[in-house]
C-alpha cells in the first residue's frame, strides 16, 4: 500500500507581558490514529515543566493531554514532535452515495427503532456546536450544490467547489471568534473559517459533518529550500455517508484528502480540538507565536532533525 | 357564604380550587375561608400591607433583566395560601418522587453508556443537540450514582382534576428558597390556622438536602466536609435566594473567583490560605462552571472544576451537565423509558407533546399548528414560544416553513390548561380569582432515593385570563399548604445530631479573601460618606445661615478643597458647587458618587451583615437624592441631617451587631483607616491656615471630628486652640480623636501579625508615640507667634506622615490579603 512519511514540528511559544501565577492547558497535539494513519514517534515538551501533565483520550476518541503549571513563570513552550505515516486511502465513486435527501432521513429518528451504531455515531456531528450554528442563510447559500436526488457525496463536492471559487484566503479577515455569518458575507476568511462554513450548510440540512484538525504538506516555490516553521496548522471536514462512510473534503484547497492532509483530531468544529487552549492567571497581553514545520521524513532526515 | 366572596366568578370554565363541580366550597378551604370570614376585610388589608412591609424589610427581592431602573423588585406574595388535602398531596408525591428517580436514571445513560439512544427509545437529536449536553461529562460516574441532587417540576391542574407536568427543573432550579420565605411569612400572619391545619413543615427538604451533600461528598480520613453555594453573582435573577438558602444551610456563599482547582483539588480561596472544598452546590448553569473545559468565554467559573470532578474529589450538585433534560422535547419518550428502566407507568401525566424530529409526527403537527403551542426544543435558539391560535395564516405558513427546515429543533404542545385559585386582592378589598400553577421540589436523600419537599412555590398570574405566569410578567407567589399531615411531635430539625462540647466553632474559617476585601470597602466607604457628609454640612448650614464669619466658612472651605470634596471652578457660585459637592454622579469624589460605592460594597458582603443592618443599609439606599440642577440648599442640608444619622447608625451595627471575626477585623480596619486619614487630612489643613485662633472656626473643627457636644460640657466656652486640639488629637477616650484611630489601628495589625504572619507597622507606632509626645504647651500665648507657628507646622507634617502612612498601610493589607487580583483569561492557538 503507497504511504507517505512526515516529520512534524508544531510550537508554540507564548511570551506573557506580566507573570502567570496558574496555568491550565488542553491540547490536542497528538495524532490520533486511523486505518490510514500511523503514528510512530509522538513527543511533546513542555516548558516550564507542568507542575501536573495527564494524558487521555476525550469524548471523541482525540488524544489529550492535560497540563497545570502551578507557579509563577513568564512564558510558555509547547513542543509537539511527531513522526506519522499517512496510507493511500481506498478509491471512492462520489456517484454512487444515496441522494442527500435519503441521506436525511436515514439520519431521523423513528420512534422505537434502534439506530445503526454507525448512524448513533454520526449524529454527534450533526447538530449546532459552539462555532457552527445553524441559518438559513447557510441551507439558501448552499441551495444550488443540492438539487433533488444528487448523490450526497456529490453535493458535497460541489459544496466544497464553490466555497473554494467564492471565497478568498486572507488571514487578516477573521479571528477565531468572528461569526460564521460574517465570513459569508465579506467572502473571506481563513481554513477553520472555511470548514465551519461548510459544516453549517451540511448541519443546516440535517446532515452529519465533522470538523478536522491537522496539517497540510505545503510545497516551497520552485528552487527554494523549504522554510522551518513556515507552515501552519490546517482544517478541513468529513462527511457522513450512511453507505461509504466519512469522507474528507478540504474546501481552502478544493481537494479530496489524500497523502498530503495529517490528521490530528476531530470533533464538532474548532472548539472541541483546538491545538492548545487555556485559562490563565496573569498575563497581561499576549499573543502566541505558532510556527509549524511539516516535511517528508527523508528530507527532514537529510536535515538532520 | 362570606361577603368576601360575593364578587368571586363561580361560573368560571376551568377547574377551581375552591370549589367542587357542583359549586360547593371543597371541604379543606372551609376552615381558611371561615377564618377569612371572621377576620372581615380590614383585617385582611392590615395583613397584607404586613405582608408587604415584612417583604421590603427581608429585602426579598427578585430581579428582572429587562428593568431599565435597577435591578430589583419586590418578591410578591399573596396573602391566601394554596391548600392540598393530604389524600392528593402523596399521589403528587409519589408521582414526583418517580419521575425524579427516572430523569436520574436518565441522565446516567446519556453520560454513560447512551443504552436508551441505541434502543431508540430516545431520540440522539434531543440530547446531541442540545447545548447543555456536555461532552467532556461524558463517562463521569457521580459520587453515590446520583447526577439529579435536586429537580423540581413544573405542574398546572388540567380539567380532570389531575396534576400535569409543564416542565422539568433539572439544572440548577429556583424557588425552593422563595418558598421557604413565603411561609415564614405566611405562617405568621395566620399562625392558629397554620397550627390547626397540622400544615406540613418544609425545613425537613432542607434537612436532607444538608445530610445528602455531607454524605456524598469526597472526604478524606475525618475530614469535615466544606459545601460552598457557588452564585453567578448579585445581578443573577434570583440572587436574593442564593444569599438566603446559603444563610440558611450554613455554606459559605462563593462566585466562580473564590475558588481555584490546585492538582485536581478545589479550593476555596480564605483569608487563612487555600481550604479543600468537597461539595459545590451550584446555582450556575453548568455550561458556565468551567471555562477551560466548557464554555470558554464564561468569566463565572472555575477553570479545571470539571477535571476535579472526573478525578472524584468534589462533588457537584446537580451534575455538570444535567440540564440537558430540560427540553420540551423530552416528556413525550419518558412514558416508554421508564416502562423499560423500571416496569412502571408514569404517575403524573405530561401535557401531549409533538416532537418534529420525527418525519409523521411532524406531518401531524403541521396539521394541528392552529392550535398549538410551539416551543424551541433548545435553550440556545432565538425563537421565542408562540401560541398557534394568535398567529395570522401568514405567520402559521412562516412557522410551518421554519418547521421544516429544522424540525428536530421544535416541539408541539397542547395548551396547558390552569385551574383557578383564589387571592386576596387589596386594592378591591375581595378575593379574585386567579389561574395558579405549581413547582415542587424533590431532593436525593444519601441512599439516592427522592424525597419531596411537603409544600412548593404556587405562582398566579397578574390577569384573570393569563395563559402563561411568570414573576417577570408581573405575577406572584403563594405559600403551599399540605394541610393535616403534620404528626402533632414533629419538629422540624429534630434529626439534627447534638453537637458536642469539643465540637463548638469560634470562627468562621472560610471566609472567603474576596468578601474580606469587600467588606475592608464596605468599612472605608461607610467612614468616608459620613466624613464627606459632615464636611458639607457644615458649609453648607454655615452657608445658608449666612453668619457674619466669612473667614471661618472660608476656612472649612479651604479644607475641603484641599480633601478634593468641592469642585473647582466651573461654577463659581459657592452654592452651585456645593450641591454639586453632594449631588453630581458625574464628579467621582461626590457624596452621591460615594453612597453608590458604599451601596455596591455593601450588597457584595450582604451574606455578612444582620437583617436589622441590612435594613439600616437600604433606608441609606432608599434615600432620594434629588437631580443637581433642582436642588435647594435647604432641602439638601435637612438631607444630610439624616443622612449622617444613618451612617451613625451603620457604625453602631459595626461595633455592636457583628461577631467579632476576622470580616470584622478587616471592616474596622478600613473605617479606622479611612477616619484617621480624613480627620489627619482635615487637622493638617486647618492648622496650616489663618483661622486657628478663630473661635468660629475652631467650632465647626469640633463640629467635624462630632465632639461639639463633649467640648461644651466640658469647657462650657467657646472653643480655643489648646482644647480643641487636645480633643481631637491627644485624648484616648474621645473615638474621633488621631490617637484613639491609631491605637486601634495600630492593635488591629497586631492581630492580624498574631494570626496571619502579617508583618508589624513599625512606622505606624513610631508616629503613634511621636504624636503622644507632642505637648500642645508649645501653643500657649507666651510663645513668639513664630515659635507658635513653627510647631504648628511641625504638628501639620506629623499628620500628614500618619495619614501616608496609614495609606500604605491599606496597600500593603491589599497586596497581602487581597492579592488575587490578577483575572484570568482564556488563550487559544492554532
Amino acid at each position: 500500500m503507497t504511504s507517505t512519511r512526515y516529520k512534524i514540528l508544531h510550537d508554540t511559544h507564548y511570551h506573557y507581558s506580566s507573570t502567570v501565577s496558574l496555568a491550565q492547558q488542553l491540547a490536542h497535539l497528538w495524532p490520533r490514529e486511523s486505518l490510514w494513519q500511523r503514528t510512530h514517534h509522538r513527543g511533546l515538551h513542555i516548558a516550564p515543566e507542568p507542575t501536573h501533565r495527564s494524558d487521555s483520550i476525550d469524548a471523541f476518541g482525540n488524544p489529550l493531554t492535560r497540563i497545570a503549571i502551578e507557579k509563577p513563570h513568564d512564558s510558555l513552550i509547547v513542543t509537539a514532535n511527531l513522526d506519522v505515516e499517512v496510507f493511500q486511502r481506498p478509491e471512492l465513486d462520489l456517484n454512487i452515495s444515496p441522494p442527500w435527501e435519503t441521506v436525511c432521513q436515514a439520519l431521523s429518528y423513528t420512534t422505537g427503532k434502534p439506530p445503526d451504531p454507525s448512524i448513533l455515531e454520526a449524529a454527534r456531528y450533526r447538530f449546532e456546536s459552539p462555532y457552527v450554528h445553524l441559518k438559513q442563510v447557510f441551507s439558501d447559500f448552499a441551495a444550488d450544490c443540492f438539487p433533488p436526488q444528487r448523490p450526497l457525496l456529490l453535493a458535497a463536492q460541489a459544496l466544497m467547489e464553490k466555497i473554494f471559487d467564492e471565497f478568498t484566503f486572507d488571514p487578516n479577515a477573521t479571528q477565531v471568534a468572528t461569526p460564521l455569518v460574517q465570513v459569508l458575507e465579506k467572502r473571506r476568511g481563513v481554513c477553520q473559517d472555511f470548514a465551519h462554513l461548510m459544516l453549517t450548510c451540511l448541519r443546516s440540512r440535517g446532515l452529519s459533518a465533522r470538523y478536522i484538525s491537522g496539517y497540510l504538506l505545503t510545497q516551497p516555490p520552485p528552487g527554494q529550500p523549504r522554510l522551518i516553521g513556515a507552515d501552519a496548522s490546517h482544517a478541513w471536514v468529513s462527511v457522513f455517508c450512511p453507505v461509504q462512510g466519512w469522507v474528507d473534503f478540504d474546501p481552502t484547497n478544493n481537494i479530496r484528502p489524500e497523502l498530503e492532509h495529517i490528521t490530528l483530531a476531530w470533533g464538532r468544529d474548532f472548539a472541541d480540538v483546538s491545538p492548545l487552549r487555556g485559562v490563565i492567571l496573569g498575563g497581561g497581553s499576549h499573543d502566541p507565536d505558532v510556527r509549524v514545520t511539516v516535511m517528508p521524513l527523508d528530507e527532514a532526515i537529510a536535515h538532520g532533525l | 357564604m362570606s361577603n368576601l366572596l360575593i364578587h368571586y366568578p363561580h361560573n368560571n370554565p376551568s377547574q377551581h380550587e375552591l370549589f367542587d363541580a357542583k359549586r360547593v366550597v371543597r371541604p379543606h378551604w372551609q376552615r381558611l375561608l371561615k377564618h377569612l370570614q371572621e377576620g372581615g376585610r380590614e383585617h385582611l388589608q392590615q395583613h397584607q400591607a404586613l405582608l408587604e412591609r415584612q417583604i421590603q424589610e427581608n429585602g426579598v427581592t427578585y430581579n428582572v433583566y429587562a428593568e431599565p431602573d435597577g435591578t430589583d423588585r419586590p418578591w410578591k406574595l399573596d396573602l391566601l395560601p394554596h391548600l392540598i388535602p393530604a389524600e392528593e398531596w402523596h399521589l403528587l408525591a409519589s408521582g414526583v418522587e418517580q419521575r425524579a428517580r427516572l430523569l436520574n436514571a436518565v441522565l446516567g445513560d446519556v453520560y454513560g453508556p447512551q443504552q436508551l439512544l441505541a434502543e431508540g427509545l430516545l431520540p440522539s437529536d434531543l440530547i446531541f443537540g442540545h447545548e447543555q449536553f456536555l461532552w467532556p461529562c461524558q463517562d463521569i460516574q457521580p459520587p453515590g450514582g446520583i447526577w439529579l441532587h435536586l429537580y423540581a417540576v413544573d405542574l398546572t391542574r388540567g380539567p380532570d382534576g389531575r396534576w400535569w407536568v409543564t416542565a422539568d427543573r433539572t439544572q440548577a432550579a429556583s424557588g425552593a428558597g422563595y418558598a421557604l420565605e413565603n411561609r415564614h411569612l405566611i405562617s405568621r400572619a395566620f399562625p392558629e390556622l397554620y397550627r390547626d391545619l397540622r400544615v406540613e413543615h418544609i425545613a425537613s427538604y432542607f434537612r436532607t438536602l444538608l445530610d445528602t451533600l455531607a454524605h456524598q461528598a469526597p472526604v478524606e480520613d475525618n475530614e469535615k466536609p466544606l459545601v460552598v453555594l457557588l452564585t453567578p453573582g448579585r445581578f443573577n435573577e434570583s440572587y436574593f435566594e442564593h444569599l438566603y438558602l446559603a444563610r440558611q444551610l450554613g455554606y459559605p456563599l462563593v462566585e466562580g473567583s473564590d475558588l481555584t482547582v490546585r492538582d485536581g483539588t478545589l479550593y476555596l480561596k480564605s483569608l487563612a490560605g487555600l481550604r479543600r472544598v468537597h461539595a459545590v452546590l451550584r446555582r450556575l448553569n453548568d455550561d458556565f462552571c468551567d471555562p477551560l473545559e466548557l464554555r470558554t468565554d464564561s468569566a463565572l467559573g472555575v477553570p479545571g472544576l470539571l477535571d476535579s470532578v472526573r478525578r472524584g474529589r468534589v462533588l457537584v450538585a446537580n451534575a455538570l451537565g444535567s440540564g440537558v433534560l430540560e427540553s420540551a422535547g423530552l416528556p413525550g419518550f419518558l412514558p416508554a423509558i421508564n416502562r423499560r428502566l423500571f416496569g412502571e407507568e408514569l404517575q403524573l401525566p405530561s401535557v401531549a407533546s409533538w416532537w418534529c424530529g420525527e418525519p409523521p409526527v411532524l406531518k401531524e403537527a403541521l396539521e394541528k399548528l392552529p392550535e398549538l403551542l410551539i416551543r424551541p426544543a433548545f435553550g440556545s435558539q432565538s425563537f421565542q414560544a408562540c401560541f398557534g391560535p394568535e398567529l395570522t395564516p401568514t405567520q402559521l405558513n412562516e412557522l410551518r416553513e421554519r418547521l421544516c427546515q429544522r424540525p428536530y429543533a421544535y416541539v408541539g404542545l397542547e395548551r396547558p390548561k390552569m385551574s383557578v385559585a383564589p387571592i386576596w386582592h387589596n386594592q378591591s378589598g375581595r378575593i379574585e380569582a386567579r389561574p395558579l400553577a405549581m413547582r415542587l421540589f424533590a431532593v436525593a436523600r444519601p441512599d439516592g432515593s427522592y424525597y419531596v419537599m411537603p409544600g412548593g412555590l404556587s405562582r398566579v398570574a397578574a390577569k384573570a385570563d393569563a395563559e402563561v405566569l411568570s414573576m417577570q410578567r408581573g405575577g406572584a407567589s403563594k405559600d403551599t399548604w399540605i394541610l393535616g399531615a403534620r404528626q402533632a411531635t414533629t419538629d422540624p430539625w429534630q434529626h439534627v445530631k447534638p453537637l458536642k462540647a469539643r465540637e463548638v466553632v469560634r470562627s468562621d474559617h472560610y471566609l472567603p479573601s474576596r468578601m474580606v476585601e469587600n467588606l475592608f470597602w464596605f468599612g472605608r466607604y461607610c467612614e468616608r460618606c459620613e466624613g464627606e457628609a459632615r464636611l458639607l454640612r457644615i458649609m453648607l448650614s454655615r452657608y445658608i445661615d449666612d453668619d457674619n464669619d466669612p473667614q471661618a466658612m472660608q476656612a472649612a472651605l479651604v479644607v475641603a478643597e484641599g480633601l478634593g470634596l468641592v469642585p473647582q471652578g466651573k461654577t463659581p457660585e459657592l452654592e452651585q458647587r456645593l450641591i454639586r459637592a453632594v449631588l453630581d454622579e458625574d464628579w467621582p469624589p461626590s457624596l452621591r458618587s460615594n453612597l453608590q460605592r458604599l451601596h455596591w460594597a455593601a450588597t457584595n458582603v450582604r451574606g455578612k451583615l444582620s437583617r436589622e443592618n441590612w435594613q439600616a443599609m437600604l433606608e441609606l439606599q432608599k434615600m432620594v437624592l434629588p437631580e443637581a440642577n433642582n436642588a435647594e440648599s435647604g432641602e439638601l442640608l435637612e438631607l444630610l441631617d439624616r443622612l449622617l444619622l444613618s451612617t451613625v447608625t451603620l457604625s453602631g451595627f459595626a461595633l455592636d451587631d457583628m461577631t467579632r471575626d476576622d470580616g470584622w477585623r478587616f471592616l474596622m480596619t478600613g473605617r479606622r483607616i479611612e477616619r484617621l486619614q480624613f480627620i489627619c487630612n482635615s487637622l493638617a489643613s486647618f492648622i496650616s491656615g489663618p483661622t486657628v485662633q478663630d473661635p468660629s472656626a475652631l467650632a465647626w473643627l469640633l463640629e467635624l471630628g462630632n465632639s461639639s457636644i463633649t467640648y461644651r460640657t466640658r469647657y462650657l466656652a467657646s472653643p480655643q486652640l489648646i482644647p480643641v486640639l487636645d480633643l481631637l488629637l491627644l485624648d484616648d477616650h474621645n473615638p474621633h480623636a488621631v490617637v484613639f484611630q491609631l491605637h486601634m489601628l495600630i492593635r488591629g495589625v497586631q492581630c492580624f501579625s498574631e494570626r496571619f504572619d502579617f508583618p508589624l507597622e513599625q512606622t505606624l507606632s513610631d508616629l503613634h508615640h511621636q504624636l503622644l509626645k507632642f505637648n500642645l504647651d508649645q501653643f500657649e500665648s507666651e510663645h513668639s507667634s513664630a515659635a507658635r507657628q513653627d510647631s504648628l507646622n511641625r504638628l501639620a507634617d506629623l499628620l500628614r506622615q500618619i495619614s501616608h502612612s496609614s495609606a500604605q498601610l491599606s496597600d500593603r493589607l491589599g497586596l497581602r490579603f487581597f492579592a488575587h487580583i490578577d483575572t484570568s483569561q482564556q488563550t487559544q492557538s492554532l
